[in-house]
């Protein structure tokens, strides 16, 4: 897919709460197409200590519009800069990079997001449902200011959710859900976003059962476009850059997931 | 017209502009942003004798001004590149240089020999200076001695442009570039990284999984500077001039230090069609300067 740098005019930026706000850009020509699981390397504007690219998921696209929209959380001082971005402002982009999810070949999908790592799996539910497939998202986070834009999940899939304070849905680990109770665990396929620990809690999940699995890292990287090698992953072929060869990998390619 | 073209012992580049060894991959990375055929030359990513799997993540630190790297020369190897990269890269209209590298003289010696039979790729640049392998790399270029003998090694079996990387991690880089020079090298190129660390105060914990890496971004820029002007007074061969070039004014400052050519490296990481712009900027400020060829600023600091 070819990839784009562009200057993208900030044309919404809502602070959902003081972790999260959700960045809106819209491109100056035509959309290219970007794939679910995607995710583009943003310039971070106006702070001396930030130097790098920041690599941040694609949460959702319009294309009638010609806009992108990302959930970000604020991590540090390249996202909290991020979050003063004004209306009427330019954020440069590179993108689309990464590989994506792939199309499931059985039907009953369940997306489980962790936190912030929901943000690539909206898109991936509007993409799915459009196909025809029956979506369920599973959303976990500490507390009820961590389960982010239920209402739009809402819309492409049955929503669950669980919070470790039990402040919303069931309480508890994400992992522990009611739904992922193997004698009641009916998808077919994972499609997961979030905490390693939690990924590979599920990855072992659906291999113990049967089930198909596709896990998004999020290393740290320097291009993002496979020049630099700085963001690779220990696969069971060796080492892979996470930005061109992932960020999306079957867990029982990744060494030590699963074998 | 302004004659932008330079010259590394017989190479004519078209401009004095390059890229830096393992910021540019093969250039095939970079072509949906820039087209690569404008730049002086390619530096390809450090190839080695044999398969390389580099360092454990985490590889990078973001520091300010600048990022550490401890890749660890990830490559697959001399005879894969010659098989499988080699003639997808070989006629882009720029010279394709490669960056060569090993743990000992003997595998320095298999890389450059092999690649001396490659019709395209008109130079080596032998890395004697890479900060982040255990073995070889910066071992070899931390002391007159050793950086000589293999400059001498390679000389014996590489018959075209031979370039040696010059590490910054020495107490007097202009001794390393004399002792080269007389080894036989046809060119210096330098600053590579310089020996950093970072550390996680939250977790207690080095960034970098090797604990050390190596510097590069703009912050190194003025020891890249002042080492390259130390170099150009000190030898009589051309000096490529790299460290910390972010934008045309950078590459102009190291032109007038002395340097022939340079290096943009760490800059292509942040934006992938800079070296277009860095070109534009040079033949803008010639103009302005009402020079009409770019060799005429090198070595011309008042």
């Amino acid at each position: 897919m070819k990839k784009y740098i562009h200057d993208m005019l900030v044309v919404g930026n809502q602070q959902i709460n003081h972790n999260y706000f959700l960045l809106e850009l819209k491109a100056p020509e035509k959309l290219p197409e970007i794939l679910p699981g995607q995710f583009v390397q943003m310039e971070v504007k106006g702070n001396k200590n930030v130097f790098l690219r920041r690599p941040i998921s694609v949460h959702d696209v319009n294309y009638k519009e010609n806009t992108i929209k990302f959930l970000i959380q604020k991590l540090g001082e390249g996202t909290n800069t991020l979050s003063h971005a004004q209306c009427g402002e330019t954020v440069n982009i590179v993108y689309p990079l990464g590989n994506s999810f792939s199309i499931p070949t059985e039907d009953n999908i369940l997306l489980v997001g962790g936190g912030c790592g929901v943000a690539p799996l909206l898109y991936l539910a509007r993409f799915l449902k459009a196909k025809g497939f029956k979506v369920s998202t599973l959303i976990g986070g500490r507390s009820k200011e961590d389960i982010l834009e239920v209402h739009e999940y809402k819309k492409h899939s049955t929503v669950y959710i669980t919070t470790q304070d039990g402040s919303l849905g069931e309480k508890g680990l994400v992992t522990n859900h009611s739904i992922l109770k193997p004698e009641k665990c009916e998808f077919s396929m994972i499609y997961t976003c979030g905490p390693e620990p939690m990924m590979r809690v599920l990855s072992k999940f659906a291999f113990n059962h049967g089930k198909k699995c596709e896990v998004s890292l999020e290393n740290m990287m320097a291009c993002g476009i496979g020049a630099c090698l700085c963001c690779v992953v220990e696969t069971r072929h060796g080492n892979k850059c996470t930005c061109t060869e992932g960020p999306i990998f079957n867990p029982k390619e990744l060494a030590g997931w699963i074998y | 017209m302004i004659d932008l073209g330079v010259k590394i012992k017989d190479l004519c580049l078209k401009n004095p502009v390059m890229t830096a060894s393992g910021t540019f991959g093969y250039g095939e990375e970079f072509t949906d942003f820039m087209d690569i055929s404008t730049l002086g030359g390619i530096f390809v990513k450090g190839t080695t004798g044999s398969h390389r799997e580099g360092n454990a993540y985490p590889r990078m630190a973001e520091t300010p001004a600048g990022m550490l790297n401890a890749v660890g020369l990830q490559n697959k190897g001399v005879d894969y590149f010659i098989s499988d990269i080699y003639p997808r890269i070989k006629d882009y209209d720029t010279h394709m240089i490669v960056n060569v590298s090993g743990s000992t003289v003997d595998e320095y010696i298999e890389v450059a020999s092999k690649l001396n039979d490659l019709d395209k790729i008109p130079a080596i640049e032998l890395n004697i200076s890479c900060p982040n392998v255990k073995e070889g790399g910066m071992a070899f270029g931390t002391s007159c001695h050793s950086a000589s003998a293999v400059t001498k090694a390679i000389r014996q079996v590489y018959k075209k442009t031979l370039i040696v990387k010059l590490s910054p991690n020495v107490t007097n880089i202009a001794e390393m570039a004399v002792a080269v020079e007389a080894a036989g090298a046809d060119s210096v190129s330098l600053i590579n990284t310089l020996l950093g660390m970072a550390i996680n105060a939250e977790r207690k914990t080095p960034v970098l999984s090797t604990y050390t890496g190596g510097l590069s971004g703009p912050a190194v820029k003025p020891i890249a500077l002042r080492m390259v002007w130390q170099v150009s007074k000190a030898v009589k061969i051309p000096v490529i001039g790299l460290g910390g070039i972010m934008t045309a004014t950078d590459a102009i400052e190291f032109l007038l230090a002395g340097a022939t050519a340079v290096q943009v490296g760490t800059a292509n990481f942040i934006d992938p069609a800079v070296c277009t712009k860095i070109i534009a900027g040079i033949e803008d400020y010639l103009r302005r300067h009402r020079h009409s060829s770019v060799s005429e600023i090198i070595g011309g600091l008042k």
